[in-house]
């Protein structure tokens, strides 16, 4: 007999400590909340919040002369020779129908690169890069002994630095959007999933529990995984097997921004180029005028009769009203129906993100 | 530790009833609405709508999730709770009083010995 034991991070007996309630997500014990996730929500809007993320699967790509640099050229759609060493990049990493296999981070170091991806996702990614390394001179090497911490809010980084010194002090206080700094085996970037001022860390499992208890003690308000959802969604960021997966290319899903299409060859470039010329459905936001809450999975239909589907959908806390990201027909605006239990409710089409910096900020299509 | 006023009677969806003078009032228990986290939209039935026990007669959702209500008796709505269509957080924090959902004029008080008492309710939540 086998039985499940499903992975707990080092900061388990943390989130008991703090009251968090604990599901089961992508084989990890993590808290869905602490008390009210529409509480933590605010908290991350207003001042600052900590999130355990240590679930999210680090990689690290090394190798000799070029080969990583040309490894990962291939393997991404976007292009790693857009970031010099310090900078990190939004990516997907295509199949050969350009399908997103996965959604990740990578960060360019001086010797080599990392990259953060899903967890749920982490051994279709791990075989598929392993793959694909065939022909070069690469090291594909995973990082499970780090934590990583997101610590996001208005106030995050004016906390976070008070509770550090040195050269990690400096980071906090001084690293531009999406640079980074390595400071022994800390690695601190200024990147997140809230739409909020913030940075995320990785760093040994003891440090993390240290830091954690310091950011808790300076009245950093503990993040659960639902109020992750609500803050990334107002932010109009990308779940992964939610608003895109491996059936859906990065035009269909608002990741054009993130697919580098210049002279080199990469895995999904083709396809990609086809749909660009044949067309394809386009991701949108859409804001619910009556009550009610919009889910993943409800059909939206267009005043024309064509139709589309809601692919992440919630109650916003900052606006009050319920949002979704949806995949429609290809230049929807205005009004479209969403049937809700056999009923049908008025939603406007809006360009996302919905919430930017405590901002409302949503664009009416 | 969930909250089970002994006087209530539950139905194994998680609903209480709580009957005065051949009203029932409805609500759901304070383990559900602690499962369902904080709840931001309360469908409720229609004043005049005649349903029988198991009848679906509303809808809860929360930031992460929707869940139908059923009644757990039989007989003619007869009040709703408007206060929460702007507060459906009153069934967060008083499931019991001002988080009632609606009434229900009982066709046949009999019916009430098929819901679970406070005990077998508690002992259905501890098996879950």
């Amino acid at each position: 007999m086998v039985l499940f034991m499903a992975h707990r991070t080092a900061l388990y007996d943390a989130h008991l400590a703090a009251g968090g309630k604990m599901v089961d997500f992508g084989g990890w014990d993590m808290p869905i909340n602490y008390g009210s996730q529409i509480e933590e929500h605010h908290a991350v809007r207003q001042n600052a919040g900590v999130f355990d993320v240590s679930h999210m699967t680090v990689v690290d790509i090394a190798g000799a002369g070029a080969g990583a640099r040309d490894y990962l050229r291939q393997l991404l759609a976007n292009d790693v020779d857009r970031i010099d060493s310090g900078r990190a990049l939004y990516t997907g990493m295509l199949n050969d129908n350009g399908g997103v296999i996965d959604d990740l981070i990578v960060y360019k170091q001086d010797n080599g690169y990392r990259l953060v991806v899903n967890c749920a996702t982490r051994e279709t990614d791990l075989d598929w890069m392993e793959k694909q390394a065939g022909g070069f001179a690469v090291d594909i090497h995973e990082r499970p002994e780090l934590a990583m911490l997101a610590i996001q809010g208005p106030k995050a980084r004016e906390i976070l630095a008070g509770l550090l010194s040195g050269a990690r002090a400096e980071a906090v206080s001084s690293l531009k959007i999406f640079a980074f700094a390595q400071d022994g085996d800390w690695m601190i970037a200024r990147t997140g999933y809230t739409g909020e001022d913030g940075v995320e860390i990785m760093l040994p499992n003891a440090d993390a529990v240290t830091l954690w208890g310091q950011l808790l003690a300076a009245g950093v308000a503990p993040i659960g995984l639902g109020a992750r959802d609500t803050l990334r969604l107002e932010a109009g960021l990308n779940l992964y097997g939610n608003d895109m997966d491996n059936t859906i290319t990065p035009w269909e899903a608002n990741m054009g921004w993130t697919v580098m299409l210049n002279d080199r060859e990469f895995i999904g470039r083709q396809p990609l180029l086809n749909q660009q010329e044949n067309g394809h459905a386009e991701q949108v936001g859409l804001i619910l005028e009556g009550k009610g809450v919009l889910r993943a999975h409800q059909k939206v239909l267009m005043p024309n009769g064509e139709e589309g589907e809601i692919t992440s959908g919630t109650f916003s806390p900052t606006l009050g009203k319920s949002i979704a990201l949806a995949r429609l027909p290809a230049g929807a605006t205005g009004k479209v129906d969403v049937e809700i239990r056999n009923k049908r409710q008025v939603a406007q089409v809006v360009k996302p993100p919905f919430v930017r910096n405590g901002e409302v900020v949503y664009k009416e299509l | 530790m969930s909250e089970i006023p002994a006087e209530l009677r539950y139905a194994a969806s998680h609903e209480w009833a709580k009957v005065e003078d051949g009203v029932a009032t409805v609500g759901i228990s304070d383990h559900a609405q602690d499962a369902m986290g904080d709840l931001v939209y309360v469908e409720l039935p229609e004043v005049g709508q005649v349903v029988a026990a198991g009848d679906e007669t509303g809808v809860v959702e929360s930031v992460k999730a929707a869940s139908d209500i059923y009644s757990p008796v039989s007989g003619e709505i007869v009040e709703i709770n408007e206060a929460l269509e702007d507060e459906p957080e009153l069934v967060n924090n008083v499931p019991y009083e001002g988080g009632w959902l609606f009434k229900v004029q009982l066709t046949d008080e009999g019916e009430l010995d098929n819901l679970l008492t406070a005990d077998q309710y508690q002992a259905q939540i501890d098996s879950e």
